[in-house]
């Protein structure tokens, strides 16, 4: 470590500095990196034939579709995740406290499973437009009938009310650690409270609302289930459709590579337009906010307005589905199936979180040791997973795995004589890492956030007082980020038991989860015959929802966050304008 | 070097140990397949009791053939069961089937469903039917016929990409040609009450709820409904529609199928042979028509009565290798007149 040290502040040494890091992080990059090659050695063995036809009648409005999608689902998202972190950390009123973690809820639930216990809600035939009927006189639905949710609008709302909670999170977070000195001095400096939030809070919450925008819009541009009950055609559908109905495995994936590059370059736009800025600490430990105290009528109004979401997001499809649960356990019982599911489930959605958040971490921390060198370009490598559907990622990662399968076979053979069958698709190793290639994103994402608010000058003084770099890693970087990477953990974990096209395409034989269980039901009956399955999986995705709500609340109130403007923020505190 | 063999050694022995229950017992196979789990499982259980042999499943959505693909040589698969012709014949371009000669597969699936060189057969069948409201004065109807303007508004169905949809185009363009296809589509597109999406099912929801008078779906769902199996809201969709057996003007109904291929490195080949003619036996092919309301292939096989009092099943006699050759037409022909649109 010392002779590193040395090395370091000699300036003479063969490997550049932190090489180990950057190494390490190459190879977690080479994952993601890896499902993206083959699936671009899948497109080129296809011809461009396609492409016309694409062109002239499918792209124009699939990505018409997609944009309007996204760009409804990201105000949405945005609105009302900033809003709820904004009024339960800004505001005190009774019920703040039980708020904080029920607007959290809405995660637990599927988008799939949300868009059918919609359609059946508000379906003519359904309670509510039976109850509207019945209040209005109607005798059938022929002679009055609500508009149909099977529609764009439709689509952004239901994928809105269950995605903003990324956004709400990770907003949240920031919210919480930032110093009251800021919103003081904009008080006193003149600033109305509204002002306060809107040209402080606000802009300082940057990251959190980039990074919780960009985890739901990629949740919403995987999306299949949703649109196809709703009819909203995205390029995703495009991927889809070109793979499965016209067999053209190659087109799919050139599909797939342009909306890659596309969404790629968004992100990157969006890191681009805010390179300038820095979001951490500063080196003392400042005040938190004092949230105000409402009066008991704004506070009811505060609390009903909080509860909206909660209630939409969850309570009301969760209702349904479990009423739907209790008609399905009451006519064929409950399967027993169920206990051996949920521990598959938890198996391997924990076992792909565990690795996810410590790959996740270094990555992380290499970009930001190493900032000029290619770690910080790695760890934007690392996060395309997320930026591509659950099986398109798994149709790229098929062929690597496969090769190696048979690369195992062939030397359990030669070695044992033993007949191995697909070992590491069979081990269920595969299906973690496609779990670990979807989700990394959300782990580097995660821990960015959390490192960011690590003033750089902690990092000095911990090498001054001797640490080496995975010293201070482990002992300084770790604990400080322990709450982001705790939240997104619970996302990872949440993400991964929802997960359905990869689970389906990947699992070992006689192995079954919880939303595979659901996808079975739903595949003979409709979806309400899963309702079992996604009522347990809504329950099971609670547990670390709740457990998350207590790490927020305790561990991050201590931290600060203020902005400095250029290359070094060890100043004094200075706040940045917003662009 | 030594080290690292000793190590890998080690690894490769921990696989084994983890793996050997699957690939050591002698009596068992291996079924990848895309049917419900609800629908194979009475299959398989009476399979098992009557062979002993045990089998282990995987079912899967899409990507059957990719994912047996990439586990080439060493791939567990023994049997690979699927549902829609044209994923049969996927199966065969792929690479991942090879030829069986069956006696008994031979005499209970006529020539037409089944591939002349045993690399895949029929198990079920289904028609692509039309559900009408009861209040509706309709007894027969051809495919044609949908496109009429008096059906403006009134007709709903799920994605024209869905492969059941792309089916039924490509029938229509292997009986009239492309141009009247196209023609044929664009008059469905101006008659839809609602924008194409959801499943078969919802058609009858549909026009329980008033969104439509008519509509397009499989045959089986009718049993599935109308038996209660789908619980009592299903039912009502079930009894609220009526079910005509549409045809082509110069043809039969449009019929799919569901099917199965021995897997090409299939390591239990026997027992994959032995579960596939159980699968067409009497008693496996009474279950498909029980549990699943399908159309059997065996010759000598009933239909459930729930899908025999729907009428007589005359199908289209186009082949559907035929059919198969125009998927990819059919579906490019759904995005040019914008139908899901």
């Amino acid at each position: 470590m010392t002779a590193a040290l040395k090395a370091g502040v000699v300036g003479r040494r063969i490997l550049p500095r932190h090489a180990g890091w950057i190494a390490a992080a190459a190879l977690v990059a080479a994952l993601p990196a890896g499902s993206a090659l083959s699936l671009v050695a899948t497109a080129l063995g296809g011809s461009l034939e396609q492409w016309p036809h694409l062109l002239a009648y499918v792209l124009p409005d699939a990505v018409r579709e997609t944009a309007a999608l996204l760009i409804g689902v990201g105000l949405f998202v945005a609105t009302v995740g900033c809003g709820a972190a904004w009024l339960v950390t800004a505001c005190d009123f009774p019920g703040r406290r039980a708020l904080e973690w029920l607007l959290l809820l809405p995660l637990a639930i599927p988008t799939y499973v949300v868009a059918f216990a919609y359609l059946d809600m508000l379906h003519p035939v359904g309670p509510v437009q039976g109850a509207v009927r019945a209040l209005l006189g109607y005798e059938s639905p022929r002679a009055f009938r609500l508009p149909d949710i099977r529609s764009m609008t439709g689509c952004i709302l239901l994928l809105g009310l269950v995605l903003y909670p990324y956004v709400y999170l990770s907003v949240r977070a920031v919210f919480l650690t930032q110093s009251a000195g800021l919103l003081e001095a904009a008080r006193t400096l003149g600033a109305s409270r509204r002002e306060a939030f809107w040209r402080v809070a606000l802009p300082l919450a940057r990251p959190g609302i980039a990074l919780g925008v960009s985890l739901a819009l990629m949740e919403a541009l995987n999306d299949i289930g949703a649109s196809e009950f709703l009819g909203v055609r995205t390029i995703t559908v495009t991927i889809y459709t070109t793979w499965i109905t016209r067999s053209d495995l190659a087109g799919a994936a050139q599909i797939a590579l342009v909306m890659l590059a596309l969404v790629s370059a968004l992100v990157a736009i969006e890191r681009w337009a805010r390179r300038r800025q820095r979001f951490a600490n500063a080196g003392h430990a400042p005040r938190r906010w004092e949230p105000r105290r409402l009066s008991p009528a704004k506070g009811a109004l505060a609390f009903s307005l909080g509860m909206l979401p909660v209630l939409f997001g969850f309570a009301a499809p969760a209702a349904h589905l479990a009423v739907q649960a209790a008609k399905r356990v009451a006519e064929n019982g409950l399967s027993d199936q169920i206990p051996r599911e949920i521990l598959n489930t938890a198996l391997v959605a924990g076992a792909a979180t565990l690795v996810v958040i410590a790959l996740g971490a270094l990555v992380a921390y290499a970009a930001r040791l190493a900032p000029r060198t290619a770690a910080p370009g790695l760890a934007r490598v690392a996060t395309l997973g997320y930026a591509m559907p659950g099986t398109v990622v798994v149709i790229g990662l098929l062929g690597p795995l496969g090769a190696l399968d048979g690369l195992i076979a062939a030397a359990a053979q030669a070695g044992f004589e033993a007949q191995l069958r697909a070992p590491l698709i069979g081990a269920g190793i595969a299906l973690v890492t496609a779990y670990v290639i979807r989700f990394l994103a959300i782990g580097v994402g995660g821990a960015e956030s959390g490192l960011a608010r690590i003033p750089p000058a902690v990092d000095g003084a911990a090498r001054t007082l001797g640490q080496s770099a995975g010293g201070a890693f482990l002992r300084i970087h770790l604990p400080l980020s322990k709450s982001a990477l705790a939240a997104a953990a619970l996302l990872v974990f949440v993400d991964c038991m929802k997960e359905l096209p990869a689970t389906l395409l990947i699992r070992p034989l006689n192995f079954e989860t919880l939303a595979t269980h659901l996808y079975g039901e739903a595949a003979r009956g409709t979806y309400e015959d899963g309702a079992v399955a996604a009522l347990i999986i809504v329950a099971v995705g609670l547990l670390p929802v709740i457990l998350l709500s207590r790490i927020g609340a305790t561990r991050t109130a201590r931290a600060t966050v203020s902005a400095t403007l250029g290359d070094a923020p060890r100043g004094p505190v200075e706040v940045s304008p917003a662009h | 070097m030594a080290i690292a063999g000793r190590s890998m050694r080690l690894v490769l022995a921990g696989m084994i140990a983890a793996a050997a229950p699957a690939a050591a017992g002698a009596a068992e196979v291996n079924l990848y397949t895309t049917r419900e789990p609800g629908l194979i499982k009475p299959l398989l259980e009476r399979f098992e009791k009557e062979t002993g042999t045990k089998v282990n499943t995987v079912v899967l959505k899409d990507g059957l053939a990719e994912r047996v693909k990439s586990e080439g040589a060493s791939s567990p698969a023994d049997v690979l069961m699927t549902v829609d012709f044209g994923n049969l014949v996927d199966l065969v371009d792929q690479g991942v089937t090879q030829p069986v000669t069956s006696a008994a597969l031979e005499n209970a699936i006529p020539p037409q469903l089944r591939d002349k060189d045993g690399q895949w057969f029929a198990l079920s069948m289904r028609a692509r039917v039309v559900y009408a409201a009861n209040d509706l004065d309709l007894s027969k109807i051809t495919y044609e016929e949908l496109a009429d303007p008096k059906w403006k508004g009134k007709l709903c169905i799920r994605s024209g990409q869905h492969p059941y949809n792309t089916a039924l185009v490509a029938a229509f363009i292997a009986r009239n040609g492309k141009p009247a296809a196209q023609e044929w589509l664009t008059g469905l597109k101006a008659n839809l009450a609602r924008k194409p999406a959801g499943g078969d099912r919802d058609v009858a929801r549909d026009i329980l709820g008033g969104v439509c008078d008519i509509g397009v779906a499989n045959s089986y769902y009718v049993g599935l409904m109308r038996s209660g199996k789908g619980g009592k809201e299903q039912e009502e969709w079930g009894k609220a529609i009526k079910i005509v057996l549409p045809r082509f003007e110069k043809g039969g109904a449009h019929v799919n199928v569901s099917g199965a291929a021995i897997a090409r490195n299939a390591p239990n080949r026997d027992a994959a042979v032995k579960l596939l003619e159980f699968l067409v036996s009497d008693e496996a092919q009474k279950i498909y028509a029980e549990a699943n309301f399908e159309y059997p292939v065996a010759r000598s096989a009933q239909a459930h009565p729930l899908i025999a009092e729907l009428g007589e099943l005359n199908v289209d006699d186009t082949p559907l290798m035929t059919i198969a050759a125009h998927r990819k037409e059919a579906s490019e022909l759904v995005d040019q007149v914008g139908f899901d649109k």
